[in-house]
Order: structure tokens, then sequence, then C-alpha cells
């Protein structure tokens, strides 16, 4: 336990520990930069390496899959992420107007968040396995298909 | 028309809950492995009777799945890893069998593992499915654990199987079989040269067998109908069902498990048609990487492996893109270049460079800076990648730069010699 790690994170990296042979702990890094991010929002060096200390692992094997993932974030974010998919099947059916109609009423390009830090606007490549309900987007990675603008903005609102 | 729709990895559809256990039990759930835990047959009469199925992967490269498991030796440590990371362009079958009938998954995951040898099974899951299919996979699991169908010792059998899920963390490449195994070593997403090849040296180094969901999801239904069934179903080479996933211009899109060897038109059909009466102009047929197929040649195609194959594409993860009348080859094309150029892991110099050639120039085009020379760019880049990188990834991205320059050349010209677009307003 550390200030970073506090006893539950510790309990939730645990639970990831679990599903692995004892001695491949390495595996389990992935699952615990995710609890870790989901705690505090952003990784920052400093709790990669009390990921690394609590694994038993050099820092550098962490770092590599801080870094790999487009899943993990080094800067502070908003609360809420929205990732609206441009892919293929959603491209075809307006996903790129989609973007732009949420860039516009929030004001941020993909990449950013809202000045009041209520919503991170991920910028987008994969295609999100919701192509038979495009156009589409995931917030927080909850479902949100067959979108319209009225849609959107009723989405966007509901967010604290 | 509809013959054996969604009799498989979707038969729980119409159940109110088809996540459930009891709705898996009310279509003949978990008879296959439970007879398997009463009998204990020999693994290998296992294999055999998948191998008899005809059954073949429907992660995308289509290798029998009997055969797959065959190569799994005696030993003390091996392991089954389901590929859950569905992120082929275009695919959404794998969601909806984990959202809607995670036990079918689950039993198939118990009887390969049987098969296999392996003492213990991963579901792999991308990151973005951590909500639903997620919360549904593990509120089946715990269902499989409480009702005794997966555990040490299960039923007193002396069978110990132990399934567990885990996630990625949102890498494209990591549904590559050797770059998911990289990922659940918690690594970096690079797949892995091969040969040695994941039977001998997969997961931790031990022996592993990698499976697409819906590949392992078909097993309980094959092996609990009567011998001869699931190849009697679709065609002769390409026995059995098949998850479509239908997107693009069609008024319904949607999931369907068909028969192999379905009529291109019927599915269409099942979605409603082209949408606002449009003209069918062109249709991915397998994901984003396989090569385009124009609409006449999907007029009298059936959707199986061979006829596929023989139009010059290939059936891949099952994902159908339609396309209608007004859609723009080269920015079709655009898109999708974006999309590998993004996800290539970058360990192999001609996918490195060369995703990002092709990105850059039909950039070029589509901004109408093209020039002639960049269809000869156009040609030659694909061909240095296609076949010289470590996975597939390579022609994944050089397919599609084919497939579209084969069949809509004309559309390509017109945007380097007038600037712009030859579709849409004038
Ligand atoms: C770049 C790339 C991405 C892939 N993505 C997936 C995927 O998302 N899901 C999947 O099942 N197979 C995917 N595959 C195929 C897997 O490598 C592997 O062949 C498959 O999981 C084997 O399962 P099967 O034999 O049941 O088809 C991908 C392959 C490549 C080269
Ligand atoms: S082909 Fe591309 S994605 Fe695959 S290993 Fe090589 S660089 Fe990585
Ligand atoms: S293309 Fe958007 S979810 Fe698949």
């Amino acid at each position: 336990m550390s200030d970073i790690l506090t006893s539950d994170l510790c309990d939730r990296i645990d639970a990831w520990l679990g599903r692995f042979p004892a001695e491949h702990r390495r595996s389990a890094v992935l699952g615990a930069l995710r609890e870790v991010q989901k705690e505090y929002g952003h990784l920052t060096p400093e709790r990669m390496d009390a990921v690394a200390d609590y694994l038993g692992l050099p820092a550098i094997q962490v770092y590599e899959v801080g870094s790999f993932y487009t899943g993990f974030q080094h800067q502070p974010v908003g609360r809420h992420t929205v990732a609206v998919c441009t892919n293929i099947s959603c491209w075809l059916r307006g996903g790129e107007e989609i973007l732009a109609h949420i860039e516009k009423s929030l004001g941020i390009r993909a990449g950013e968040s809202t000045e009041d830090g209520r919503i991170f606007l991920k910028s987008e490549e994969e295609c999100l396995a919701g192509c038979c309900g495009a156009p589409m987007m995931q917030v927080d990675h909850v479902y949100h298909e067959n979108l319209t603008p009225e849609k959107i903005d009723k989405i966007l609102e509901a967010l604290s | 028309m509809t013959r054996h729709h969604n009799e498989m990895c979707f038969a729980t559809l119409e159940h109110p809950k088809p996540w459930t256990l009891k709705a898996y039990e009310s279509v003949g759930g978990y008879r296959a492995w439970r007879k398997i835990l009463a009998e204990r047959p020999p693994r290998r009469d296992l294999i055999e009777q998948v191998k008899a199925s005809g059954l073949r992967g429907r992660g995308g490269a289509g290798f029998p799945t009997g055969m797959k498991w065959s190569f799994m030796p005696d030993c003390e440590e091996s392991y089954l890893v389901c590929n859950a990371d569905e992120s082929e362009p275009g695919t959404c079958k794998d969601r909806d069998i984990l959202r809607f009938n995670p036990h079918a998954l689950i039993e198939g995951v118990a009887i390969a593992c049987y098969a296999t040898g392996a003492r213990a099974g991963y579901i792999y899951l991308r990151e973005e499915f951590t909500d639903e299919p997620h919360f549904r996979l593990r509120a089946a699991l715990r269902e499989a654990y409480e009702t005794g169908m997966l555990g040490s010792d299960i039923r007193g059998s002396g069978i110990t199987i132990n399934l567990f899920d885990t996630l990625g963390a949102g890498a494209y490449i990591c549904g590559e079989e050797t770059a998911l195994l990289e990922s659940l070593e918690g690594k970096k997403g690079f797949p892995r040269f091969k040969p040695p090849f994941p039977a001998n040296y997969g997961l931790w180094g031990r022996p592993t067998t990698v499976n697409n969901v819906e590949t392992l999801a078909l097993v309980p239904g094959i092996l609990r109908r009567e011998p001869g069934w699931f190849d009697g179903v679709g065609t002769e080479k390409s026995p059995g069902t098949r998850c479509f996933s239908v997107s693009g211009h069609v008024s319904r899109p949607g999931n369907h498990e068909l028969p192999l060897g379905t009529p291109f038109a019927d599915l269409l059909e099942l979605c409603g048609g082209v949408w606002k009466n449009r003209e069918l102009k062109a249709v991915i047929p397998g994901g984003s990487s396989v090569p385009v197929l124009p609409a006449e040649a999907m007029a009298d195609l059936n959707m199986d492996f061979e006829s596929l194959a023989a139009a010059g594409s290939m059936l891949g993860s099952g994902a159908v893109i339609v396309m209608d009348e007004t859609t723009d080859m080269v920015k079709v094309l655009q898109r999708i270049s974006r999309f590998y150029f993004q996800e290539s892991c970058g360990q192999c110099t001609p996918c490195r460079e060369g995703t990002g050639w092709l990105y850059r120039v039909l950039t070029r085009i589509v901004e109408g800076q093209g020039t002639e020379g960049d269809l000869k760019i156009l040609e030659e880049v694909p061909a240095r990648i296609e076949g010289h990188t470590i996975c597939a990834l390579g022609d994944a991205a050089a397919w599609p730069v084919q497939g579209i320059l084969r069949h809509f050349r004309g559309e390509f010209e017109h945007y380097i010699r007038h600037g712009k677009s030859m579709v849409g307003p004038s």
C-alpha cells in the first residue's frame, strides 16, 4: 500500500492478478493501469511507478504498456469519455458529420476536453463494433447507436 | 429463404432474457458439456467430431478448427484463448454473442479446453466491451460456476477447467492472435514471428489454441446435434452457419446468422435492400481488409468461402459493408487506409512506411493534388507490403487498395485529371 495505491485499489489489482498463475504478475499490468486510471483520471510516471512496484516489475515494462494502448491517458481529461466512431460503416452513414456536430456543440476538437472538465472527446480511430447501429458513439463505454444531432444533444446534456 | 436463421449462436434471441442460463438451457444449452462431464470421452474423439463437422474458424482466416485443436500436444500446462477483441471494421457479431448468448461461448470454451487438454481458458475482450458485453459475460460466468459447469473437479468428474475474463486497452492489432497473447502477458501488442505457432509456443510459452468467439460459440450446438447436421447446412466446402454483420447503405442493418452459401441477394433483402431506393454500387464482403466487389459481381454471388474467393475477395470476418451508387470509392479507400496507417504497430518497415505512403497519396488525390504517378504508387506500394510483413495487418492494408483500384480505377483517374470526384454533385 502507498499513497497512490490505496487498499481499495490494491484489492482491485489483486482481482486481476487472481486471473493469472502466481508467477505471471506481469499479465496484470493492463488491468492495474486501468484501475489506477479509473481512480485518478489519468496516468503519471509516479502512478505507473507505483504499479511497477506493486507488481514487482521494472518500471519500463509498465511505461511501455502505458504508452502503447490508446485507452490510457497521460494528461488530465474530462470526466466522461465520448468516443465517436468514424470508421467505414459509420462513415458511410454520416459518422464524420456526427463528430463535427459534437465538436461544434462542445467547442472542442477530437482529442480535447471541455473547459469545465465535463467531457473528453476521444480521438477515435477504431471501429467500435457497433457497425449495425451506425452512426454510433460510446460514452464511458456505453453504446449509443443510430445517432442524430438531436439524440446526441440530449445525451451530452445529461452528462454531469 | 430464411431457413436456419439465427439457429446457432443467436438461438436464444427469441427468449425475453436471451443472456441467461435459463434461456440457454431452453435451447439445449450445456447438454453437450454435461454429457462430456458424465462420460469423459477421450479428448481426441471430440476433436474428430469437430473435424467431421467441417467447422472453420470465424475469426477471419477460416482455418479448420478441428485441425487446429489436433496440433495441441498432451502436456501439463496448456491454454485456450478466446479472441473477443472484435475489431475488424464492419464486424459486430461477437459483441452480440457476448450480449445475447454468453453461455454458448462459455460452453464452447469449456469444451475446447477439454478437447485441447487445456486447464484454463482466457476470454480476451477489447476494452470497448467493458460495459454491457463484459457485464453479461461475467454474470454468465458466475452462473456457470454456481451451477457446477466450471471449476475444480467439476461434478466429481475429476475434470478441472477455469475460465477467466480479461480486457485489452485499445489497440486494433491485439486482434491478431500473437499480439493478443503478448497483451495477455502484459506487454505491448506486438505480433510475434511465426513459426513457432501458438500450438507450440503460445501464452507464457505454453501450447495454446486461439479461437474466435463465434467459432467457439458454435461448438456446443454442433456437438449436441446429430453428426452430419452442421455440415448438412451450408455448402460442401463451407459447412454450417455464419454470422453476417450487414452494415452501410441498407435499410435495416443488422446481424444475421445464416447458412454459408446464402445468396447475397437474400441477405440484402433481409436487411430491407439498399436504402433510399438507391442502386447498389459495391460491397466489401468480409470486413474492411478484404477486396471490394462491384454490384455486378455481387448480383449472383453466394456467401461462402469458395464463392467469394472465386470472385476475387474473401469471407473474412463476415462483415458485409454495403455501398450505394452515391459512394465515392476514392474516399472510401482513403478512410480505410487511414485506419491501417493509424493501427500499424510499426515493427515492419513495409507496413509502417507503406501504410503511411498509401494514406498520404490518397489524401493528396482526394484534395485534388493527385498526379498520374500516384496511381503507380498505389499499385506498387501494396505489392511491396503484401507478404513481406510479420503479421497479416500488412496484407489487410494492401488488399483493399488492390480491390478498389481493380474495379474503380476510373474514379481515381477522374480525381487526378479533374481534381474532384466523379460521384455526386458536379
Ligand atoms: C490485424 C489482424 C486483426 C485481427 N483481428 C481479429 C479479431 O478482432 N477477432 C478475431 O477473432 N480474429 C482476429 N484476427 C485473426 C486472428 O489472428 C486469429 O486468426 C483468429 O482469432 C483465430 O480464430 P479462428 O481460428 O476461430 O478463426 C485478426 C488478424 C489480424 C492479422
Ligand atoms: S505487419 Fe504491420 S501491424 Fe503487423 S507486425 Fe508488421 S508493422 Fe506490425
Ligand atoms: S464502423 Fe463504426 S462501429 Fe464499426
